[in-house]
């Protein structure tokens, strides 16, 4: 008998959660949904069995992310998988009536392919998840993630059993290691060789810190997996400790992540109810606790000095490496820092062994990848691929393309600090090392699509604003130099450009790289010399010319009506903020391009496309 | 233990755990800094002080990088030299233009450094910061926010070795602003005034507000000294300009105290040239022979010029003579009418060891008595 069945395992909830019979659905209560109402829509179905008596017979279920944040509040009908989305209170009615009812799955939820606009019914016939492989987010969406018994039906905590009964400290780490797997906070360096280093540190107490402070805009991996499946990186952490000799862990999340935060309270405290967490585990001698600390906002603290600076208490200003925190980390102890999915992975791969880890992805970089697409793309949202996987496949099976027919013009991944790829690079594998020989980096797995109404000079300044409010102010390339970086793409953008600005930014771009502190300074300029690279002409158009290609920088560009095409329906007029568009009824309008602000609004009503962008 | 590594083609022998800043000065190489100290933590915030590792990446900093065995270093390698030149430029592109009236002209680091990186002042149509000059109603501690380099310094001074924590950084990036206490009053947070915070600035953000506009490094004699507040014996320069005394500095090579000082040793020199100063004893004129006629001939002077000489218990400045004769013959009445332990003796920290020694010998031998105590401190 092994020492987990020696737990008060909730017996009747793992038998429940995993009869293949088992009528269920899932309600996504991950932050996405839940801000579009999941908790009202849970709410309704859970009433609209109560007044059919069907309370004991469905189970409603709070679930973690399924990824397709765009068509939530997301429901699935279990056994069958049908796949319910945009789902509103007022449709609780509809499901149960006709689907848990009558059998028949409501038409008017199903999700609509974009190529056939015909309905698909279930889950993983969907496009956006035919080509994606969900081994991190498997239990998202699957398991409540505040109900222990869940994850313990789904193998949890045993991959910690095997390590305290089976294992030493040292084949943990090998396993690891031969895993392959490769940190997933951006930079890739080998999980299991970092352990080994905090190992072999010989200075106590050491700690385990989980970097939870996802910064990047528009990226949500670590929060989804925090808020699905919590007890995976809790897990993960404690056989860390148990690797590198440490019993103390710490979790730095952003504040801003109210519910993974909540979750993750309630996971340690179940955990430690469990005797999976605190002193003595499972009665093996080990003890390992994690305390949660909240980040206070700042972007730089998802490096990890700064992240260990202010968990000491002090300013989040990162410091210089080396020593690395493997020898003098937190409160100058040994430290092993991880992002939330290199912890999440852990669990996995003791369980189903390294080399079933090493049979998804490539070779260099094994395992999967996980990517918050967003941007120019008809779907979006959190995906998990095998590594290897080409840009294309990810924007147009994965994603479904580009919207309304445009074309494709390049895309961001690694986030703020990371680079942009042009149409040449659509075949390139993700993966750690094809993307940095491409001239972009993994990051911690933010993807944003731009199409041929992007602006890439306006997009490159985005994220150098982003830098110049997040830059942490202690290092003068990072602190000045993103600021006078910006002022060059400002004026830019503005019309202003001068002759030698290219060259300027190129300098300052140079300095910045070599001089800065720490990473963020120290990749920051890539967002720029990646779309400089490979889209000079555009920065060129802006500064010989006057002119925006894409039609996009407000100052360079001029609204017109073409009165061939015009109606005069008066929309554009009815809508315009600044009253700048006049004309009579079923007549041509026109545009006082003295008044227009260049918001864009009249296109983006006008139903003939009779607004040209000059 | 040590470990041997090669700096710009020399073979170097350092301490194991030394920083390549502090081997470099074991073979009298010298690189740049501004943000260190040796006084303080390392901090590798300014980035002047980057070398060449080899196998590195970037730049390191020579006052964080750990020396290593077999590690080759260049100090002037294009990429260093380049870097450093980078940060100077952006640190002037939001640094006045005002060397010309600028207290620490000739004294400044930054000035320094941009003289031999040959960094002149960038014009530019950027912002640069335009914070109010001396905004701070501390009376000693003058503050210029548009001359702070956010070298953090003082923040260390404060902290490290005053232990009062005044200091920090407010904001980020380009915003990033020196502030006592949560954005209060210096007084309001903590400060005790002591200036540790100006001497280590590198730059004139922090100054001594009572020696404003009185004398710039170059105008100013400085004269070593000894504190004469208290028995600790710190040394100091005086800044003195046509003879009056303007400022007080602290001096690194101060065998007791180096750069610190506490508030009476830098900024209590005002008595020195006070109209208010006694420079003559004071003796009532009841103790005096033949007053008047002294008076008359210049000898002595009334003390108070609208009391007259006449009142027995007016006050007489003499000659250092006459007073210590005073003293010891009244001395000698009390010892020989009530005994030596008529007498109780109360030392003080503003003497030096030497003559507390003295003092209790005179008290015990002289005196006669043990009763002898010291007030401990100032």
């Amino acid at each position: 008998m092994g020492l987990r069945d020696q737990l008060a395992i909730p017996r009747d909830v793992i038998a429940t959660v995993k009869n293949p019979e088992h009528r269920w659905m899932a309600v996504c209560r991950g932050t996405g949904c839940s801000s579009s109402a999941s908790a009202e829509v849970r709410q309704a179905l859970c009433d609209e069995l109560d007044a059919r008596g069907l309370s004991d017979e469905v189970e409603i279920r709070r679930t973690g992310c399924f990824g397709f944040c765009e068509a939530g509040p997301i429901v699935v009908v279990h056994p069958e998988e049908t796949f319910y989305t945009h789902v509103t209170p007022g449709d609780a009615e509809a499901i149960i009536e006709e689907h848990v009812v009558g059998g028949k799955p409501v038409e008017g939820l199903l999700y609509r392919d974009i190529a056939t606009d015909t309905a698909v019914e279930r889950w993983h016939e969907i496009g956006f998840y035919g080509k994606q492989q969900r081994i991190l987010l498997s239990n998202c969406g699957i398991i409540d993630p505040e109900n222990i018994g869940h994850y313990l039906a789904f193998d949890g905590y045993s991959a910690l059993e095997k390590v305290l009964t089976e294992m030493t400290a040292e084949e943990v780490i090998e396993e690891v290691i031969d895993s392959g797997l490769r940190g997933r906070g951006g930079a890739g360096f080998p999980a299991g060789l970092k352990w080994r280093f905090a190992r072999q540190t010989q200075s106590w107490p050491k700690y385990v810190i989980c970097n939870a402070d996802e910064g990047d805009p528009g990226a949500f991996m670590d929060r989804s997996v925090l808020e699905g499946d919590p007890h995976s990186v809790v897990e993960g952490m404690i056989i860390a400790g148990y690797a590198i000799g440490a019993q103390d862990g710490y979790i730095y999340c952003r504040a801003e992540y109210p519910l993974a935060i909540r979750r993750l309270e309630i996971a340690l405290e179940q955990a430690r109810e469990l005797g999976v967490l605190g002193e003595n585990i499972l009665g093996s001698g080990f003890s390992f606790d994690i305390i949660v600390k909240e980040g206070a906002g700042a972007f730089v603290c998802g490096e990890e000095t700064a992240l260990m600076a202010s968990i000491q208490g002090e300013r989040g200003q990162p410091w210089p490496r080396p020593p690395y925190p493997a020898v003098a980390g937190l409160w100058g102890q040994p430290s092993n820092v991880n992002n939330v999915k290199s912890y999440a992975y852990t669990p996995r791969i003791i369980i189903k062994g390294a080399d079933w880890f090493k049979s998804v992805g490539t070779e260099e970089s094994p395992g999967t990848a996980v990517f918050a697409l967003t941007g120019m793309v008809n779907c979006t949202g959190l995906i998990e691929v095998a590594m290897g996987i080409t840009l294309r496949e990810i924007i147009y099976e994965v994603g479904g393309g580009i919207p309304m027919g445009r074309e494709f013009k390049a895309v961001q991944t690694g986030g703020p600090l990371g680079g942009c790829l042009p149409k040449e690079h659509l075949d390139t594998p993700v993966d750690f090392d094809s993307l940095v020989a491409a001239g972009s980096v993994m990051g911690s797995g933010g993807m944003i699509v731009a199409d041929e109404t992007t602006c890439m000079v306006e997009f490159a300044q985005y994220f150098m604003q982003f830098v110049c409010d997040e830059s942490c102010g202690k290092c003068p390339p990072c602190r000045i130099g993103s600021t006078r970086m910006l002022e060059v793409l400002q004026r830019i953008t503005d019309g202003e450009g001068e002759e030698g600005d290219l060259d300027e930014i190129r300098r300052i771009a140079r300095g910045m790289e070599q001089g800065s502190l720490c990473a963020l300074g120290q990749l920051a300029p890539a967002p720029v010399m990646s779309t400089l690279l490979h889209f000079e002409d555009e920065y060129k158009a802006h500064i010989e010319e006057g002119c925006c290609p894409a039609g996009s920088c407000r100052a360079l560009i001029t609204y017109e009506i073409d009165p061939d095409l015009c109606t005069g329906c008066m929309l554009c007029a009815r809508k315009c903020p600044s009253e700048a568009i006049s004309g009579e009824k079923r007549e041509p309008h026109v545009i006082d391009t003295d008044l227009c602000e260049r918001c864009g609004l009249c296109k983006e009503v006008c139903r003939f496309d009779a607004i040209v962008v000059n | 233990m040590n470990v041997t590594l090669t700096i710009n083609g020399k073979e170097v022998v350092a301490p194991e755990g030394s920083t390549i800043l502090e081997a470099a000065g074991l073979a009298d190489i010298k690189i740049p800094t501004l943000c260190h100290h040796p006084d303080l933590t390392n901090v590798g915030a300014c980035r002047m002080c980057v070398v060449s590792v080899e196998k590195a990446r970037t730049v390191q900093t020579a006052c964080t990088t750990p020396v290593a065995e077999g590690m080759v270093v260049n100090t002037e390698s294009e990429a260093a030299r380049e870097t450093r030149k980078f940060v100077l430029e952006m640190l002037l592109t939001d640094h006045p233009n005002e060397c010309m009236t600028c207290e620490v002209n000739g004294e400044c680091q930054l000035q320094d450094l941009a003289y031999d990186y040959g960094v002149t002042w960038p014009e530019h149509s950027g912002v640069l910061h335009a914070y109010d000059i001396d905004p701070d109603p501390n009376p000693f501690v003058f503050i210029d926010r548009n001359k702070c380099i956010v070298c953090g310094r003082c923040v260390r001074a404060c902290g490290e070795i005053q232990n009062r924590d005044v200091w920090t950084f407010a904001q980020r990036g380009f915003k990033t602003r020196l502030v006592a206490g949560a954005d209060q009053f210096m007084l309001d947070a903590n400060c005790e005034s002591c200036g540790q915070c100006v001497a280590y600035c590198p730059v004139g953000a922090l100054f001594d507000k009572m020696s404003l506009g009185l004398g710039r490094p170059n105008q100013v004699t400085k004269v070593r000294t000894t504190c004469s507040y208290c028995g600790v014996g710190c040394t100091f320069d005086l800044n003195v300009r046509d003879g009056k005394i303007v400022r007080v500095s602290s001096a690194e090579d101060s065998a007791v105290n180096g750069l610190s000082l506490c508030v009476k040793g830098r900024y209590g020199y005002d008595y020195v040239h006070h109209p208010d100063r006694l420079t003559r004893p004071l003796v009532r004129a009841k103790w005096l022979a033949n007053v008047e006629s002294k008076v008359e001939t210049g000898q002595w002077r009334a003390y108070d010029p609208d009391r007259p000489i006449s009142d027995s218990e007016s006050l007489v400045e003499t000659d250092w003579d006459t007073a210590l004769d005073v003293v010891a013959s009244k001395f000698t009445e009390v010892k020989e009418t009530y005994g030596n332990d008529a007498f109780a003796v109360l030392a003080s920290a503003k003497c030096t060891n030497e003559e507390n020694y003295l003092f209790n010998k005179f008290t015990r031998q002289v005196l006669g008595t043990n009763t002898i105590d010291h007030c401990a401190r100032l």
